[in-house]
């Protein structure tokens, strides 16, 4: 587990997708057997303008718009690391991925295992997923629940402006497949200093954003940002609320897990997903599994709703509120 | 159009006629539980053997759909020593060495179609000389990938041969039932590239045309479709019964058109094949595949490996996991 705070050179004050886009500037300058290829990734710099500027630095060859079809950007990525290259692709929209799972959880996550290695699958498949932007339908869903079951896959979900780029640089890096999922909320409205120049976090080790002893809050992407400033916020009521930033469900950081719940003794795990079947269920399970015998209340979720993600006008009554986190927190802090 | 020598076309009988000798060995096997599934090459032969013999294997690739590989020795041994692998169900059988540009098998129809196109395009932004043939059948060209890979090939003009194999026949399906196009090859122009039927049971017309198609991939014209026209001879699979539904008449007419039988009438005439030599190619036949079948069986395999090449790194759980399986394997 990482730091509090942990030192940072020459930063500077960056949106997510800035940090974004300075990662992939980076990695690309840096190994150009990297390929960006996606929708809209070139000449328009992407329509949330995380690839902008790279088809002019770095060229039509390295930067490629694809036709409108994420089957073929999936399964085509898959052939570009078989010609040992290293193709970064983008998915537009993380709902839109039903349309590539054939590839990605049929070929993409088994390229490896059913090879034996000699295939080596780095590739980055990097989408905006979750909601609270008032976006069309199947622009908002997150899926990292379903992700996440697919052997073979990374996956990785940064909560900062400094660890999507720290995070997004070790994924394309990483010699697995990476999905990498950038919280649309999170795009400009998540601000914060990130190191210039070089800068890698590594997958795997969880980031505790808040320190505290009575509860701690468990939480990844976008809903990390809702927990620290829940945690912030019961400073006033004398409740120390420790925040734990997953930033990669697989691997997950079970030790960090296991550490912080230990000490603490009471968990709520926040996640947007539909609540069946989701990522919290999987994190619930391994604080039973690792500390059952340290918990002082039940674990209480804090997740959306068994429902299809809604439309507009039902967005705010889906996504966890940080009256339901607090309000959860207060639930699990109740049980004497 | 480069017409295969006479040489060439005995290189290619003697791969027909192993591949068909070995695929009857393969369903006795079968039957004996001694391999999984498989899928009978019968009707193919001409097709397969002689694209490869059409390619140079020292820089083309080949990404087979899972009928091709008896005919595919062109590619070397690895190739047959790796299918019987797959056929005993071990988990090497995916792994053929580097230096063999063959891709494993792909039971997931037309996924690799766009396996073929990246590793195409991927070749060319590396400028790396070659061309990568992709098989897929007649069923598999009604899926999305070959709509979405045909397509982004002509886009971007990928050295890629999109190899159909229409053997009438998607397990029960019959053609008429999977497309009201009147040809599969004319779909080509939709996606604007090149598009060309041929006889698939011609082993000469089969080389013309992917030596062709080849020729035009290198020098930078872009994607071929050719649909080779068969007819399934045996079944989909050993799990498949097609007296259920194929027409009788339609088959025999069929085996009138036997590709070996078509091949072998012409090396006789001249004076390059005999009953004699057909004898000696069959008994190699079957004791290279009896011999890669004893290798395969005989090839040693550690219930660990379950966990091995998922990731790089065991992640936290699945280090938790392997140490379990190695636990309950002493059990």
């Amino acid at each position: 587990m990482s730091e509090i705070g942990s030192s940072v050179t020459g930063p500077s004050e960056l949106t997510m997708l800035q940090a974004i886009n300075e990662a992939l500037h980076h990695e690309m300058a840096r190994d150009e057997r990297i390929v960006v290829l996606g929708e809209d990734v070139g000449r328009n710099g992407g329509v949330f303008r995380a690839t902008e500027g790279l088809v002019e630095k770095f060229g039509e060859e390295r930067v490629v718009d694809t036709p409108l079809a994420e089957g073929v950007i999936a399964g085509a990525a898959v052939g570009l690391a078989m010609a040992g290259l290293i193709p970064v692709a983008e998915l537009q929209f993380l709902g839109f991925s039903y349309q590539a799972m054939h590839q990605i959880a049929g070929q993409v996550a088994r390229l490896r295992y059913r090879t034996r290695s000699r295939f080596e699958p780095a590739i980055t498949i990097r989408s905006p997923f979750g909601g609270g932007v008032r976006t069309p339908e199947l622009h908002s869903d997150s899926l990292e629940g379903q992700l996440a079951n697919i052997a073979g896959l990374k996956l990785v979900t940064p909560a900062t402006a400094a660890d999507a780029k720290g995070l997004l640089s070790s994924s394309i890096r990483d010699p697995d497949p990476v999905v990498f999922l950038e919280p649309l909320r999170g795009y400009r409205g998540i601000r914060g200093e990130v190191p210039s120049g070089e800068h890698l976090v590594p997958l795997g080790e969880a980031r505790l954003a808040r320190e505290g002893d009575d509860v701690v809050v468990i939480a990844w992407s976008y809903q990390v940002e809702l927990a620290c400033r829940v945690a912030d916020a019961l400073i006033d009521e004398n409740l120390s609320v420790a925040v734990l930033d997953l930033r990669s469900l697989v691997p997950l950081d079970l030790a960090a897990i296991a550490s912080v719940v230990d000490r603490c003794g009471r968990a709520v795990v926040v996640e947007e997903a539909v609540q069946t079947g989701g990522f919290a269920g999987e994190v619930v399970t391994t604080i039973v599994e690792e500390c059952f015998w340290s918990l002082e209340s039940p674990v209480v979720r804090v997740s959306g709703y068994d429902v299809p993600y809604p439309v507009g006008q039902l967005e705010d009554t889906y996504v966890p509120s940080e009256a339901r986190i607090a309000a959860a927190v207060r639930r699990v802090l109740e049980v004497a | 159009m480069t017409r295969p020598s006479d040489d060439q076309l005995l290189a290619v009988l003697v791969d027909m006629v192993a591949a068909r000798t070995q695929a009857r060995r393969l369903w006795n096997l079968q039957r004996q539980g001694r391999i999984g599934t498989v899928a009978p090459i019968d009707g193919h032969e001409a097709t397969v053997a002689a694209t490869a013999h059409a390619l140079d294997p020292s820089q083309d690739w080949i990404l087979p759909q899972y009928r091709e590989p008896l005919a595919l020795q062109r590619y070397g041994p690895e190739v047959l020593d790796h299918y019987m692998l797959y056929n005993v169900g071990h988990p090497d059988g995916s792994r053929l060495p580097e230096s063999v540009r063959v891709a494993p098998l792909q039971i997931s129809l037309a996924t690799q179609i766009p396996h073929a196109v990246g590793l195409a395009w991927g070749m060319t932004l590396q400028d790396e000389a070659g061309v990568v043939v992709v098989f897929f059948g007649d069923g598999s060209s009604s899926e999305g990938d070959f709509h979405e890979a045909a397509n982004l090939a002509g886009v971007l003009r990928a050295p890629v041969i999109l190899l159909c194999m229409n053997n009438q026949w998607a397990i029960s399906t019959p053609l008429h039932q999977q497309t009201a196009a009147a040809s599969l090859a004319d779909r080509a122009v939709g996606y604007g590239i090149n598009g060309v039927t041929v006889d698939g049971n011609d082993a000469a017309a089969v080389f013309d045309a992917v030596d062709e198609a080849r020729k035009r991939a290198l020098a930078g014209q872009g994607p071929t479709l050719i649909e080779a026209c068969v007819y399934r001879l045996g079944a989909h699979t050993t799990a498949d019964d097609p007296t259920r539904y194929v027409p009788p008449e339609d088959l025999e007419a069929a085996r009138r058109d036997d590709p070996i039988e078509r091949l072998e009438k012409h090396l006789v005439e001249l004076g390059l094949w005999d009953d004699e030599i057909r004898s000696a190619v069959e008994t190699q036949a079957l004791s290279r595949i009896d011999e890669a079948t004893d290798a395969a069986e005989a090839h040693p395999l550690r219930a660990e490996a379950l966990m091995d090449h998922c990731l790089s790194v065991d992640s936290p759980r699945m280090a938790r996991q392997r140490l379990a399986l190695l636990s309950e394997a002493e059990l």
